[in-house]
């Protein structure tokens, strides 16, 4: 049997890589790759090889989806291009539009084709919310307390609820839809990388959030595995262990200073006027609440743990931007080296 | 190496592990190192010295696995889940770290929510109590909740409803023992003898208290009565004699609630006894 695999968002760094290793399997036949813009090239920034991914340019708001899958016979189709933050142009209409119509587009698409077999989803644990009356860990089944009524993580929800009513009309495709944590690694730029790439950070005054991570390489080949192997349902995929906000902040050497949390919006809401950081409302509570999900169900599924834990990923970013230890590691290590000598 | 370069190079190290973050919490947000060393190295000397807490009945414990330890709330600021801590971490064999189900309220709150997850306690919900008593932790719960911390002082030792007994379900559900607990002396600590209302609920809180020296002395009415404490531990309840399924049948979860119920104002009537005045020797 010929495979034919479809990747949406491989202008995207993780949609990128996920197109690249598929493309590197032999099982496949064909990896196609869709996007609203090309991939940056390999010399700029960012790039990543592609391999034998054939790149269609599409408007994901559009029909062309539905003609792209027709014509090639595609039997996998890996959504990726959830996005997260407002594109440079555009605001937050575009964006949702191309989470959710994109989305409806492309179900729409796949329950018409009669070669479509495997359906994965790119979600987000954002879906959970977070709130104080939440659990302190999320299971799949989790119902949050507060729903995120704002942003990414209602689209995320969203697009959830469309893909949960093609599951029941489309029994006999495969379909699953992993909740990410937080992407971490050196190629992964989000508004929580560029948070943490700043001199200073601003922290909500009294809350220190438990955050979690999932290193870019484990998330790839999590999406490899459910796009060429049957895994049906829900997962969360988060590297294992927590740090905290604060833990966060001694691991980089940065300074953290507390703003009340109201002071927090407003230099949000700024920095996002000047395009330097996005902080909706939904990372907002994240920075004061936190969340984590456990993530023994895709364990079971897929045998296998994360290579990296949600301390290992902040230390491998870390590492790649040459931001790790500093200043109080060395004065630490000479207070220690005179005193003990 | 001399004793105290040893106690010089161990505090320098602790230092490091802060200072770089190199350290471990769990899912749940504990901190055990920052737990042990700082926040309840503060609250020891008002359990050695002011309180002179004394225990009783620790052998009912469980060393190494899960239980849930179910005592009475009194206190109206709740120091008795503090000084519970402190008792099952420096006074069991195993030092046991206690993880506490607290109302949302505490989790809203700056600073008492992140510290009190830092400590181990986490929210009063079905998915966290089934979860730490899974992994075998020793879990604490006050079933009376606001109501017995922020009862007047006239119904001292008297203990109020247990709620729904989510907790007994819980403990069905993991097929862990329930010990009852008894804690004596926090009741006298901020006798409760009038309630701001109309400022309570202005300020979302569920009760403001008046004490015989709050509001009148200012930060000063804070400092809570040395009043003699006693914390008693019974024999456990066992609950797997129960089918896991048990824990959502009604009546097995009230008739099991009602018994530790009793269990514990019967524990309370003896140590209240034994324990005699509240301020020795005086009154």
């Amino acid at each position: 049997m010929t495979h034919t695999v479809l990747v949406t968002g491989v202008s995207r760094h993780i949609g990128a890589r996920v197109a690249s290793v598929l493309a590197a399997d032999p099982e496949i036949d064909r990896v196609i790759g869709v996007d609203t813009a090309p991939p940056p090239s390999l010399s700029g920034d960012g790039g990543v090889p592609l391999g034998r991914t054939e790149f269609v340019r599409v408007d994901p708001r559009g029909p062309d989806i539905a003609k792209v899958i027709s014509a090639a016979d595609v039997d996998t189709v890996v959504h990726m291009s959830l996005v997260s933050a407002p594109p440079r142009s555009g605001g937050r209409a575009l964006m949702k539009e191309q989470n959710v119509i994109g989305t409806m587009q492309l179900l729409g698409a796949c329950q018409r084709s009669a070669t479509v077999r495997r359906l994965v989803v790119r979600s987000t644990t954002a879906v959970y919310g977070s709130s104080p009356r939440d659990p302190a860990v999320f299971t799949e089944d989790a119902e949050p307390a507060e729903p995120p009524a704002h942003g990414y993580a209602k689209d995320a929800c969203e697009v959830e609820g469309y893909v949960r009513g093609f599951t029941r009309r489309r029994r006999d495709v495969t379909v699953t839809t992993l909740r990410f944590a937080n992407f971490m690694g050196p190629g992964v730029d989000s508004p929580l990388t560029r948070y943490f790439t700043q001199p200073v950070l601003p922290t909500v005054l009294g809350f220190d959030p438990r955050l979690q991570f999932v290193h870019e390489d484990d998330a790839v080949e999590v999406l490899r595995r459910t796009a060429t192997e049957d895994h049906p349902g829900t997962f969360n995929v988060a590297g294992d262990g927590v740090l905290l906000l604060s833990q966060c902040a001694r691991r980089a050497g940065l300074v953290t200073v507390p703003v009340p949390s109201s002071a927090f919006q407003l230099m949000g809401e700024l920095a996002r006027g000047a395009g330097l950081v996005d902080f909706s409302p939904e990372q907002l509570r994240l920075m004061r609440h936190g969340r984590v999900v456990d993530t023994t169900a895709l364990a079971a599924a897929l045998g296998r743990r994360p290579a990296f834990s949600t301390a290992a990923a902040f230390d491998d970013f870390l590492r790649a931007r040459d931001i790790a230890g500093g200043l109080p590691v060395a004065v630490m290590d000479l207070l220690t080296r005179t005193v003990t000598r | 190496m001399s004793d105290v370069d040893r106690r010089v190079a161990e505090l320098l190290a602790l230092l490091r592990r802060r200072v770089t973050g190199e350290y471990e919490v769990d899912e749940f947000g504990f901190d055990p190192e920052l737990t042990d060393k700082v926040l309840l190295e503060l609250v020891r000397p008002l359990y050695r010295d002011w309180f002179r807490v004394e225990t009783t009945g620790m052998e009912h414990v469980p060393a190494d696995s899960g239980a849930l330890v179910v005592a009475n709330h009194s206190g109206t600021i709740p120091l008795d889940g503090l000084m519970l801590q402190v008792a099952l971490h420096d006074h069991h064999p195993a030092r046991r770290a206690l993880r506490l189900l607290g109302a949302d309220l505490v989790y809203r709150l700056p600073l008492l929510g992140h510290l009190a997850r830092k400590s181990g306690h986490t929210l009063a919900c079905r998915e966290d109590a089934d979860r730490l008593l899974r992994k075998g932790e020793l879990v604490g719960v006050f079933p009376e909740g606001f109501k017995g911390v922020g009862k007047p002082f006239s119904e001292r030792y008297r203990l109020q409803r247990f709620g729904r007994g989510g907790f007994v379900a819980s403990a069905i559900r993991a097929q862990t023992p329930i010990v009852p607990c008894a804690i004596v002396g926090a009741e006298e600590i901020y006798p409760k003898i009038g309630d701001l209302r109309l400022l309570a609920r202005a300020l979302g809180l569920p009760y403001l208290p008046v004490t015989p020296l709050f509001p009148w002395l200012g930060p000063l009415g804070a400092v809570p009565l040395p009043s003699k404490w006693v914390i008693g531990f019974g024999e456990p309840v066992r609950t797997d004699e129960f089918d896991p399924a048990d824990a959502d049948d009604p009546m097995v979860v009230f008739h099991l609630t009602d018994q530790i119920r009793e269990i514990i104002q019967q524990q309370l009537n003896e140590l209240r006894l034994r324990r005699g005045h509240a301020f020795p020797p005086f009154f």
